[in-house]
């Protein structure tokens, strides 16, 4: 339907029908790879042992946490006597005693659900506080966005680990997991929320957000099916590198002496702050649980640092 | 430039409302009566709650009493410990101390990280590289506390080089292992960020027009691209004086530093309340400061931050 057609005259001007755009869509090859975002970083991912090695010990750490009895049968807190105080590695406990007379082994072994629970919840804290208040104020901007972000300003002027040190003197009967989570979330959710907004700013002025606003969806339902799926990818880094940040932050304040209630609770922090007095006699009771805090979060931010190399071309070029 | 630090500092003060009203409400909030706390076992009469209750302004409503507080804290008067003790007296007494640990660990982490980011950088993919990734992903790893006491068993006890608590008065020679430990974590971001960066600046058009026009490695390493790769690594310091903050309780209880975050880890241990409090107040608005502070600096050295519209 050319402009030359002497049968029909166009009363008004017609352009030509521009085939670029259809003719690149023939041109992609429907046999080739399926390739995006998620893709590209699996295959990246794949190929690196860093990725495998932090699997590997994640995966293990939980089945610990999970299962305990299936590595030691000794309870950590009772059955301590005196009498192997300090005392060296003996069948049946193969990393000797605390200055307490518990065995080291079952207290590391028992200890690992209390890093990881902890872990688990401040994380789950953080992403939705932070993907929550970052999405709606990116995605709605205006005075919400400048009100959010000003709060997110002054929570983060904060810093979390002071902020918990205050919460938690101010429960010293009934702290327990949730407590001490709610204590270090509730004040780290500001960087998750500064990045996910800066995402959904730049995702929003794609022409497909465009597009399923002007198909009739509210806003509210394109932000949580069209905006929050491409622009989750660095909440993903910065969470697995929190998970790891709240690890180190519980047994901190054990450490401190405002973490958990050491008779109930199994913690490394308490562990490593308690065997302080035998660093000169018994350093290994301090050691042994060291390694365990140091493995497990070496294990998670080796894993978000490859995710993000992953994610991120950038990143991959640097390498 | 004007408009830049006035505007920087228009916006500060929402931020040191915002946090001392947040450490003030969680004060509020907390459960028990604090003067049938100073009383201990014994039953105070219900005039010596009165008379108490007044000299504590604990009578007032809470904003009355959040704009009392605040005032103290303006007029430097930060009120004392469950013992008695002032803690003016006890911050003007341990701060010395911990600002010189804090700066001796500024200039490890700045001059080790920045060297080795730019070594590693420059050299991307060579051994030096490669084992600087690795280190500085295990200092990121272990925690300060662990890093304090393996620090202070080996180098303090194993080989007996230096003093494994500080002595008295805290001589500059005592304070260098603590301020190794305290460098650690942030060093290993800085060597992290200044390799990056050095990488990217060393992809860039100027650099290569810095060597076509026939000048040497000597003058466009330091003038071309470390000057460029330092921005993302000014920008950082906030960040890195939070945990530097936090770091420093750490580190000094461990070496039994006589600072501010000793003081801290002690007032937590008797659970003296009034003087957390306090400590932690002090050091956020110390922090609140030191952002303002690096924010400007930001302006000075980057132009391009000065001039952004909103």
């Amino acid at each position: 339907m050319s402009r030359s057609n002497p049968v029909r005259k166009a009363p008004r001007y017609v352009a030509e029908v521009d085939e670029g755009g259809l003719g690149a869509v023939d041109a992609v090859r429907v046999s080739d790879r399926k390739s995006n975002l998620w893709l590209d970083a699996w295959r990246d991912l794949r190929s690196r042992w860093m990725f495998w090695v932090s699997a590997v010990v994640i995966l293990f750490i939980i089945f610990v946490a999970l299962f305990p009895n299936v590595f030691t049968t000794v309870p950590p807190n009772d059955q301590c006597f005196l009498a192997n105080s300090d005392g060296g590695p003996e069948p049946g406990h193969p990393l000797g005693f605390t200055k307490q007379g518990c065995d080291v082994f079952s207290r590391i072994v028992h200890g690992t659900s209390t890093s990881l629970s902890v872990g688990v919840i401040v994380t789950l804290i953080v992403a939705v506080m932070g993907i929550v208040l970052g999405a709606f104020a990116g995605y709605f901007g205006g005075w919400l966005d400048s009100f959010l972000m000003r709060i997110g300003d002054i929570f983060f002027a904060i810093p979390y680990i002071l902020a918990a040190v205050v919460i938690m003197s101010m429960f010293l009967k009934e702290r327990n997991i949730l407590i001490i989570s709610l204590a270090i979330g509730f004040f780290s959710w500001p960087a998750t929320a500064r990045i996910l907004r800066s995402e959904v700013l730049r995702v929003k002025q794609f022409d497909y957000v465009m597009a399923s606003e002007a198909l009739g969806l509210s806003k509210l339902r394109t932000m949580f099916a069209h905006v929050l799926p491409n622009s989750i990818a660095p909440v993903i880094v910065i969470s697995t590198v929190g998970l790891a940040a709240a690890i180190t932050a519980e047994a901190t304040l054990s450490f401190l002496g405002v973490g958990l209630p050491n008779n109930l609770f199994m913690s490394w922090g308490n562990d490593i702050a308690n065997a302080q007095q035998s660093l000169r006699t018994n350093p290994m009771t301090l050691i042994y649980p060291s390694i365990a805090l140091s493995v497990t979060v070496l294990a998670f931010i080796m894993l978000g640092e490859t995710v993000r190399e992953a994610l991120d071309p950038k990143a991959r070029a640097q390498r | 430039m004007t408009w830049y630090i006035v505007r920087r500092i228009l916006q500060g003060i929402p931020v040191f409302f915002g946090s001392t009203f947040i450490i003030f409400s969680m004060v509020f909030a907390m459960p028990g009566n604090p003067i049938l706390r100073m009383f201990g076992d014994r039953t105070p009469s219900e005039a010596q709650i009165a008379a108490l209750e007044a000299k504590f302004h604990l009578d007032q409503d809470f904003f009355t009493r959040y704009f009392l507080y605040l005032g103290d804290i303006l007029q430097g008067n930060l009120g004392t410990t469950y013992a008695g003790q002032s803690v003016n007296e006890i911050l003007a007494r341990t701060f010395p101390t911990t600002l010189r640990l804090a700066l001796l660990a500024v200039v490890i982490q700045l001059v080790i990280g920045v060297l080795a980011g730019l070594i590693s950088g420059l050299r991307k993919g060579g051994i030096f590289d490669h084992a600087a990734l690795l280190i500085t992903l295990v200092l990121i790893s272990v925690p300060v506390f662990v890093l304090a006491f393996v620090a202070q068993w080996f180098f303090g006890i194993e080989l007996g080089w230096v003093r494994p608590t500080v002595g008295q008065g805290a001589p500059w020679q005592d304070l260098i292992l603590p301020a190794i430990v305290l460098a650690a974590l942030n060093m290993a971001y800085v060597v992290r960020l200044t390799r990056g960066s050095v990488i990217e600046t060393n992809q860039m058009d100027f650099v290569r027009m810095a060597y076509g026009k026939g000048l040497s490695r000597r003058r466009v390493i330091p003038v071309h691209i470390l000057r460029n790769s330092m921005i993302p690594v000014t920008t950082n310091l906030a960040a890195d004086f939070g945990i530097l903050i936090v770091g420093a309780t750490v580190t000094e209880a461990i070496f039994n530093v006589p600072g501010v975050g000793n003081e801290l880890f002690k007032a937590i241990n008797r659970h003296d309340m009034p003087e957390i409090v306090s400590i932690v107040t002090i050091l956020v608005i110390v922090y609140v400061f030191v952002n303002l502070l690096i924010d400007l600096l930001y302006g000075v050295l980057d132009p391009r931050i000065r001039y952004v519209k909103k």
